[in-house]
């Protein structure tokens, strides 16, 4: 898997659910950070020359690498941005999301 | 039982305790009286002798910090300080017991500055019951190597998972010569197998550990701690039933009873003064007075119950603090007078607070103990507490 | 490890780095730079890495539990014994007979330069096999922007409000980069997430060296600085453009500047477009000019460069 993806967490009702110290499965992730985002980075797939300038400084790590192209996980992107400023070929718009 | 005694200090007999449990890492900062254990280690490893990473740390917060990285992924680990070093740690402890780490750590009480000393009382780890560290106090040299080797056991056990400390009284027994038995390594691998558990870092397995928890989860864990503190109890005596068996010493568990059977007054002990306290008591029982002695060798779990039921037996209790917690008493006192509200017990009792800074403790004032309590059975049974041995006069 | 066989590391690149990110989830402020360096620093470093993170931002974004950001082993430290725990968990691994692994600490510019200098300067004496990375955004933004030992002349934090009596902070950054070089370490190096390529190649450089390394990385903080979300790396390239942050490497001994720029961009364009730096008058700004222009005639003259 190459990104951690939102899982389903049981909240624990029995003390024995809890993990023994403080210590819990690497990568687990209980929500998205969508709800974040007032403005989404939407990729012009034409203008996109592949240069991966976005996908190096996403401070999320959100930008996906795809034959070729680049995509987005909307589920953890949180519309800083800096995708769109740093892109040489303005190929990123940064959209409002409609509420 | 073929026997392998030789004759070493206090501090030795921990050193040969923890290079018989096996660490795999043990990183310390020298303080005085603790030295002569890190410095007896480091031979042994540098010998070959003992197969461990000696790690040279700058400071005891970064002493225990190695330690709770090491075992972070599951290695066997080992520490050693005192006084102002144990307060320099005491961030790093309360993270060790809240992560579960069982690290193994030898204090040498010492006094705490100021004024400085660098002798012994017991106020620098008495200041630290609240830290989640099980504590337990050792009599002598002997002791003192086959605790190390049962806090490994008890500490690592699944149901605790708790770092232990052992204390030995700085000078009077880290510097004091004894024959000390030592085991034969064959029997302790029999009876400590390599650490095991679930709380660490792998490749296989990977973690996020001593992560932050919102108030919702925060409480379950610290009751977790709680209760783990509360398991160790009977892992502590099944450790010593098991140690027992196999090594033929018996240390009696969370704490020891001497004559106390019959006995009216009994004086509470903790640590090294014992084997003093032990002379007075049966000079004093040749003479026909019935005194007896609690020595408590665990602080943290705390043996309530062995307190509550001694009360009902008996018709005194005093208790020598080498401690003092400023406007108030003793904090051993403190422990075992709320043992004693909940048995309703209704007996004279007495804080004696002494020894502080090194300052000797005196058969004959360890009898004058023995005989306020004895006279004081008649009198109502308030507690009162007493800063005995002062040299000067003073204004009370 | 010889020059030689550095050089014969295999790049990494944007285009050939693994496509697993191992920092993600968290919940860093939008636009922060330090989750850059982390996550592009764990992307060379891999999945067989241990991180050691003491109190901080990216402690305190990345271990929520449950939601665990590091998909690779990773763990919270005492804030002044980051390098300590990092050195135990080396230590620990390696007792244990693991090898192939590499052990990272990711603390913040005052975790590094003040609180943890110390249990850091103990690492580097023993040469544990630990990579340091000082994740820089000049102030204890974490605890809500005090003012830390690399927080530069002027600036407003909430422990050095600028007014009347105050330029902001009065103290220059300490000089991190060389105190760590005077322990003999066998590489330190500073970089820029504006300049995300030469940092992804010091970490690499640094990965392939067994021993204690330190890369000092320059992460802009929208929510400290008082800046755009969406201008973090760009802030970070214009810091090292108009010469206030430079990219330099120490190694067998040698100081070497990577980039050495025959003119600098405006100082005062970088500071007054941040609103930290807002209420700076000139003479404020010369100060910082003048402080800029002694630290780079002393390297010109004493590091190597172009």
């Amino acid at each position: 898997m190459e990104r951690p993806i939102k899982r389903d967490f049981k909240r624990p009702t029995h003390i024995n659910d809890y993990p023994v110290g403080p210590q819990y499965e690497a990568g687990f992730l209980a929500e998205t950070n969508a709800s974040w985002r007032t403005f989404r980075p939407v990729i012009d797939l034409d203008k996109c020359i592949n240069c991966l300038i976005c996908y190096m400084v996403c401070p999320d790590g959100t930008i996906m690498k795809r034959e070729g192209k680049v995509a987005v996980d909307y589920d953890y992107c949180k519309g800083c941005g800096v995708c769109a400023h740093e892109c040489p070929k303005d190929a990123i718009a940064m959209i409002k999301e409609e509420l | 039982m073929k026997t392998n005694k030789i004759f070493i200090s206090g501090d030795e007999a921990a050193a040969h305790g923890v290079r018989l449990s096996r660490p795999h890492v043990i990183a310390a900062y020298p303080i005085t009286p603790q030295t002569i254990t890190v410095e007896r280690l480091s031979e042994m490893v540098e010998s070959g002798e003992l197969d461990a990473d000696y790690m040279h740390v700058e400071s005891e917060h970064s002493a225990l910090s190695a330690a709770m990285g090491a075992s972070s992924v599951g290695a066997r680990t080992f520490t050693a300080t005192s006084s102002q070093g144990l307060l320099y740690m005491v961030e790093a402890m309360h993270y060790a017991s809240g992560g579960r780490y069982p690290i193994v750590m030898m204090n040498a009480n010492r006094s705490v500055a100021l004024p400085w000393s660098i002798y012994g009382d017991q106020r620098d780890s008495l200041s630290q019951l609240d830290s989640g560290w099980i504590q337990v106090y050792v009599e002598d040299a002997q002791e003192a190597l086959d605790m190390m080797i049962q806090a490994y056991k008890i500490a690592e056990h699944a149901k605790v998972l708790t770092p232990m400390m052992v204390n030995l009284d700085g000078f009077i027994l880290t510097h004091t010569y004894e024959m000390v038995e030592i085991p034969d390594q064959d029997m302790v691998d029999k009876f400590l197998p390599p650490f095991e558990t679930p709380n660490k870092m792998s490749f296989e397995n990977p973690k996020n550990m001593a992560f932050s928890s919102q108030p919702d989860d925060n409480t379950e864990f610290k009751y977790q701690q709680n209760k783990a503190m509360f398991d160790a109890i009977e892992v502590i005596e099944n450790t010593e039933k098991e140690f027992g068996e196999q090594f033929g010493r018996n240390y009696h568990g969370m704490v020891e009873e001497y004559m106390c059977d019959d006995a009216e007054a009994v004086l509470v002990t903790l640590g090294s003064i014992t084997g003093t306290v032990r002379v007075v008591a049966e000079q004093l029982r040749a003479r026909g007075l019935k005194v007896g002695i609690l020595k408590i060798r665990y602080m943290r779990p705390f043996p309530e119950k062995e307190i509550m039921e001694l009360s009902h037996k008996i018709k005194a209790i005093g208790v020598i603090d080498k401690d003092i917690s400023f406007g108030y008493e003793g904090t051993v006192f403190t422990n075992v007078n709320s043992a004693l509200a909940k048995s309703n017990a209704t007996i004279f009792k007495k804080n004696f607070i002494g020894g502080l800074g090194g300052r000797d403790i005196t058969k004959a004032e360890i009898e004058k103990m023995y005989k306020d309590l004895l006279a004081g059975i008649s009198t109502n049974g308030q507690k009162t507490v007493e800063f005995f041995n002062l040299k000067v006069e003073t204004n009370d | 490890m010889t020059n030689e066989t550095i050089m014969n590391i295999p790049r990494v690149t944007p285009k050939n780095m693994t496509e697993q990110e191992f920092f993600y989830g968290h919940k860093a402020c939008a636009g922060c730079g330090g989750s850059v360096a982390v996550r592009l620093a764990l992307k060379v470093l891999g999945e067989r890495t241990y991180s050691a993170l003491p109190a901080g931002c990216m402690a305190a974004v990345g271990f929520i539990f449950p939601q665990m950001a590091f998909k690779n082993n990773s763990i919270i430290t005492t804030f002044p014994g980051v390098a300590s725990m990092a050195s135990g968990i080396a230590a620990g691994a390696k007792a244990l007979g693991q090898t192939d692994f590499k052990t990272v600490c990711f603390a913040g510019d005052g975790g590094t330069a003040d609180i943890g200098l110390q249990a850091l300067s103990g690492m580097i004496d023993r040469d544990d096999d630990v990579l340091y990375i000082c994740y820089d955004n000049e102030a204890y933004m974490n605890t809500g922007i005090q003012k830390s030992g690399l927080t530069p002349y002027g600036t407003h934090t909430t422990t050095t409000p600028a007014g009347k009596n105050l330029p902001g902070s009065k103290t220059h950054k300490k000089n991190v980069f060389e105190i760590i070089a005077a322990h003999d370490i066998k590489y330190a190096a500073t970089a820029s997430i504006g300049y995300p390529q030469d940092f992804i190649n010091k970490v690499n450089k640094a990965k392939h060296i067994k021993g204690a390394t330190f890369i000092h990385v320059y992460a802009s903080c929208p929510t400290g600085w008082g800046t755009p979300t969406n201008t973090s790396i760009e802030i970070a390239r214009e810091a090292v453009d108009c010469g206030l942050i430079f990219l330099a490497e120490y190694e067998n001994g040698d100081f070497k500047l990577n980039k050495n720029p025959k003119e600098f961009a405006s100082v005062k364009e970088y500071l007054t477009k941040q609103g930290r730096f807002k209420h700076m008058t000139d003479e404020d700004i010369e100060q910082v000019i003048g402080f800029r222009d002694m630290k780079w005639e002393r390297m010109r003259r004493n590091w190597n460069h172009k």
